[in-house]
């Protein structure tokens, strides 16, 4: 269904205004790429690749000081250096944009219907009317798969939800059948199964319109899901271009077959070859090849020449003549790279970022890798026999008291309450990774807030290494806090900036009243394990780039040598192939020091890479929980069953192939004491369910249980499926509640 | 040396602030020791004479050095400028601090004490208690004045407190076990040094103007010690009849508090929005 070209970019460069005395710095540097009509193209790369920046640069939106060269041809129109009134004519009607945050996208104090109808006013002619604009706007809203869309047409934007705010903003920028979408990351901000309604959505949009899109991303499933070709972008420049299926199967830049060997896969528990180093940032390329300081394939040649972005020879996908169809890449060594797979050029064997050097990556020396391994001694005492619990949560509930409506009010009514935790259990045996996954408001994140606030709960019981918190003494307190340790999300926010690493790394060992002489022997040590240079102590957190900081949050947090481990979303920020390094190093310090941790996470790629076990929290509650094979293959809950097909997988075949359970609606954001089952709004079992099943989870709220007394295996459903295929429609599986 | 520090030499009107700061110091310590007549030596021969060789600023009515009497006043303005400024914001770190890190009762009791010093009028309970103060020295007035002068930087800390206790790095502090106060002095007060550092400097010109403020009307140092206020006062009557006896001391009032204000605003632009700019992106 491919075309001729209606957007053809050449040469792209931008440059964003420096500091007040520094040079312009270059964020895009020559980018080239053709799209055709109807066709998906992928827009792929890490943080400060310069995706966004083209991305807004082909709609003229690049920020203010912002110099762009280059051409861009809208069919056959230049885009660049286009007045503004003209460009305005355009955007919306021929090149239509679909922006991350759809909050900050639409203008909050008017209605989402009017807003899509200003579009259609603007450039429709005949001017329609106010009404049948709101009326076109309303079957917009619709047509993206909107429920209730009059409803949401009335609605401001912030009382929507993410998901149908970003739905609305696809049908805002369908709105005038543009030839060009683009959608700059429109999925990020989104949960997974929210995710999947969306790039649903934007699919429907873009076949009912025939519209280009070209789809930037960081998330390699998300492209090879959605994307028709594929351009991957390192340090602003687009080092490999191909087909989906191409670039997946036969990646012929090194940077690209490492991106590819990082992404945790939920079908697949592989070894993840973290790339060493991390991307230049803007203005600070090296002259030759910017990837070439951190390729292991790259010569004298790469670092003294710029490859040009060439055809790749010997690909069999030369069907269609023209640009687009071509595999390029930007490589003196595509041959070598094409004999290698992502293990053998990035053994992940090497700690991903050596040597605390400056954020610019050092290639590592393998030597002083060995060191690192050899120096880094299991300190912490081995298991010790028996499946002892360091921690178990019984029926933990959590609320918060909603701020009372404004307004005057004559009768006092009573407070009501948020519930973020209702009822969850959760336990973590000695040296066991727990995994604790769940979408937005599923109350992870409270389930961990009240662990470590070492208090009474408000209501069940939490243990941590065998001590009741409703019975804690001060002085029990502090030395749990010594057991205990937590490594945060944000590697920036999470060290304290003013601090050198060394008196960072020693601070929760001086809590514990260590004293100093020791507490600083230990530092170099500590580093070393990490897979830093002992020499980064006297530096400050600033020099260092986000994983390297997460190591140094690890260092930390192992300083004490800790029973449990507590690890919040701790590469949820990171790069992918900064992440993988993370994940490698936290299997190693699991094999070496065998902390018991719980691990909360909303990525189920990464648990499969790292857990034992999995608890999914849905609503507050704990729905399902088990070992992670058992759960990934045969998930027994419903949710968990969506859940796990929502994930996309950076595998176009596999991506094609893979089942979809597309959930209507978003998640709760709490469950709010009610009766019954909470994802029963939501439940593909439920809708298909007879009249007295249904009635069965309106009225009874689902007690986990397994198949039998003793499986691990549990699962807070009615109706559970019973071996991952078919669900057991009209038996309940808890007996004796109906 | 920060980024702002940097911006800061590069700014004339700092560096003309302090250098001029640096100066009137010198003269307030080195200045006493360059001349042979102290600030309580009388010279009978020279009554209300002009500034010449022998008397640089001339003489008072009672023939005393103005040269060495400005001086002398000049120092003591000065240090009690400064100490006022570093136990005034000194209590203010603490209490603020302590009340946003704290909260519940802690922060309600403290900031109830603020708000009632706040109400007193301080000039009318600095002109009540001096008097008592009389014969204890300088230094009980300096902490009559830092009293005073605490409560809105106080204020400011503790809405400060307020978002850096929240930071991850003191949430993970505290999850370590690190003590309440030891996260204070090592994770909260040295991110807002720079506010602190930029309301001392400030602080030192109000401090100093209300200790020539009280001396003017003889409430502050008392004779036969003598401060930039006595001073003034003493010859406001003759300042157009013996012009150096009012001019002299006046005048390096005026510049003082001009140099202060001159670098704690070059400070504030430095430090305030551009460090925290700086540590994020750096």
């Amino acid at each position: 269904m491919t075309g001729g070209a209606i957007l053809e970019v050449r040469d792209l460069h931008v440059s964003l205004p420096g500091g007040r005395r520094s040079a312009p710095v270059p964020v895009v540097r020559g980018v080239s790429l053709t799209l055709r009509a109807g066709e998906v193209l992928g827009i792929v790369g890490e943080s400060g690749a310069g995706k966004t920046m083209t991305a807004l640069s082909l709609l003229g939106l690049t920020p203010p000081g912002a110099v762009v060269r280059g051409s861009v041809r809208l069919l056959g129109t230049e885009l660049v250096g286009l007045p503004v009134r003209e460009l305005a004519q355009q955007r919306g009607r021929r090149i239509a944009m679909v922006f991350q945050d759809p909050l900050t996208a639409f203008t909050p104090v008017r209605r989402v219907g009017d807003q899509i109808g200003e579009a259609l006013r603007i450039h429709q002619r005949p001017r329609p009317t106010r009404e049948s604009a709101l009326r076109r706007a309303v079957g917009l809203l619709e047509s993206v798969g909107v429920p209730e869309p009059d409803r949401a047409a009335r609605a401001y934007p912030h009382e929507l939800s993410g998901g149908l705010r970003q739905r609305a903003m696809i049908a805002m920028a369908v709105a005038n059948r543009p030839d060009v979408i683009v959608a700059d990351e429109p999925t990020s901000a989104l949960d997974v199964t929210v995710q999947a309604q969306v790039l649903d959505a934007l699919a429907v949009a873009r076949k009912a319109t025939g519209a280009a899109l070209l789809l930037v991303s960081h998330d390699l499933g998300v492209i090879a899901g959605a994307a028709d070709r594929v351009a991957v972008m390192y340090a602003g420049r687009i080092v490999e271009s191909a087909p989906v299926d191409d670039l997946f199967s036969r990646p012929r830049m090194p940077y690209t077959l490492g991106l590819i060997g990082s992404v945790p896969r939920l079908d697949d528990v592989g070894t993840l070859t973290p790339v060493p180093g991390t991307p230049p940032a803007p203005g600070t390329a090296p002259p030759g090849c910017s990837f070439a300081p951190r390729c292991p394939i790259a010569d004298a040649h790469c670092e003294e020449a710029e490859p040009p972005l060439a055809r790749v020879s010997g690909t069999t996908a030369v069907a269609v003549p023209g640009a687009g169809d071509r595999h390029l890449a930007a490589c003196f060594h595509t041959g070598t790279t094409a004999r290698h797979t992502a293990q053998e050029l990035f053994p992940p064997a090497v700690p991903g970022e050596r040597s605390g050097g400056p954020v610019a990556g050092s290639k590592p020396g393998a030597g002083a890798a060995k060191a690192a391994i050899a120096g880094a001694k299991a300190t912490a005492p081995g298991l010790r026999p028996g499946a002892d619990h360091v921690l178990r949560i019984t029926g933990l509930t959590k609320s918060y008291p909603l701020p009372r409506r404004s307004g005057l009010r004559l009768r006092r009514r009573p407070a009501e309450a948020l519930h973020a935790v209702e009822r969850a259990d959760l336990h973590v045996r000695r040296g066991e990774t727990v995994a604790l996954v769940g979408e937005s408001g599923a109350g992870k994140s409270t389930t961990l807030s009240e662990v470590i606030a070492f208090a009474a709960p408000e209501a069940g019981r939490i243990e941590i290494l065998g001590h009741d918190t409703a019975h804690l003494r001060r002085a029990d307190v502090r030395g749990l806090r010594g057991r205990v340790q937590l490594v945060l999300q944000d590697p920036m926010a999470a060290l304290d900036p003013r601090m050198t690493v060394g008196a960072i790394i020693a601070e929760p060992l001086l809590a514990q009243r260590t004293d100093k002489a020791r507490a600083a022997a230990r530092t170099p040590e500590l580093l070393r394990q990490v897979g830093l240079d002992p020499s980064a102590a006297g530096r400050y957190p600033h020099e260092f780039s986000g994983g390297q900081r997460q190591r140094i949050a690890f260092a930390r947090a192992l300083a004490v040598e800790p029973e449990l481990l507590l690890l919040d979303e701790p590469v949820s920020a990171l790069d992918v192939s900064v992440q993988a390094g993370i994940l490698e190093l936290l299997r190693r310090l699991k094999r070496e020091l065998g902390p018991a941790c719980l691990f909360v996470t909303h990525d189920l790629a990464v648990v499969r890479q790292i857990a034992d076990r999995l608890v999914v929290m849905y609503g507050g509650r704990t729905i399902e929980s088990g070992g992670v094979t058992e759960v990934f293959t045969r998930p027994r809950h419903p949710y968990t069953k969506a859940l796990l097909s929502a994930v996309p997988l950076p595998d176009p075949r596999a991506e094609r192939a893979r089942e979809r359970i597309i959930l209507p609606g978003d998640p709760p954001r709490a469950g709010g004491g009610t009766a019954g089952c909470l994802f029963r709004a939501r439940c593909p079992v439920y809708q298909t369910a007879a009249p007295e099943a249904r009635a069965l989870c309106e009225r009874e709220t689902p007690i986990p249980a397994g198949r039998s007394a003793d499986d691990p295996h549990v699962a807070a459903c009615h109706f559970p499926y019973p071996d991952g295929k078919a669900p057991l429609r009209h038996r309940p599986a808890s007996k004796g509640q109906l | 040396m920060t980024p702002g520090l940097r911006g800061l030499a590069r700014s004339p009107r700092a560096v003309a602030g302090a250098v001029l700061i640096v100066a009137l110091f010198l003269l307030a310590f080195v200045g006493p020791h360059l001349t042979s007549w102290s600030h309580t030596d009388v010279d009978y021969t020279a009554l209300r004479s002009a500034p010449s060789t022998r008397h640089w600023f001339g003489t008072s009515r009672i023939g005393q050095d103005v040269f060495a009497q400005t001086v002398r006043g000049l120092q003591k303005s000065l240090l009690i400028g400064l100490f006022v400024a570093l136990f005034s914001t000194g209590l203010a770190a603490a209490v603020g601090t302590c009340a946003g890190y704290f909260g519940g009762w802690t922060d309600r009791l403290l900031m109830f004490l603020v708000d009632l010093l706040l109400v007193i009028p301080g000039f009318l309970v600095l002109v009540v208690v001096a008097p008592a103060l009389r014969d204890a020295g300088w230094m009980a007035f300096v902490g009559l004045l830092a009293a005073l002068g605490w409560m809105l930087t106080a204020r400011a800390v503790r809405a400060m407190t307020l978002s850096l206790k929240e930071r991850p790095y003191v949430v993970a502090a505290r999850h370590m076990g690190v003590r309440p106060f030891l996260i204070i002095r090592r994770h909260v007060v040295p991110h807002m040094a720079s506010f602190l550092i930029t309301h001392a400097t400030i602080a030192v010109a109000g401090a100093v103007i209300s200790e020539t403020g009280l001396s003017y009307f003889g409430f502050g140092v008392q004779p036969p010690d003598v401060s930039l206020g006595t001073l003034i006062a003493d010859s406001t009557d003759v300042a157009l009849t013996y012009p150096w006896m009012f001019f002299f001391p006046t005048g390096l009032l005026l510049c003082f508090v001009l140099a202060v204000n001159l670098v704690g605003e070059a400070l504030r632009d430095a430090l305030d929005p551009v460090a925290v700019r700086a540590e994020v992106r750096a």
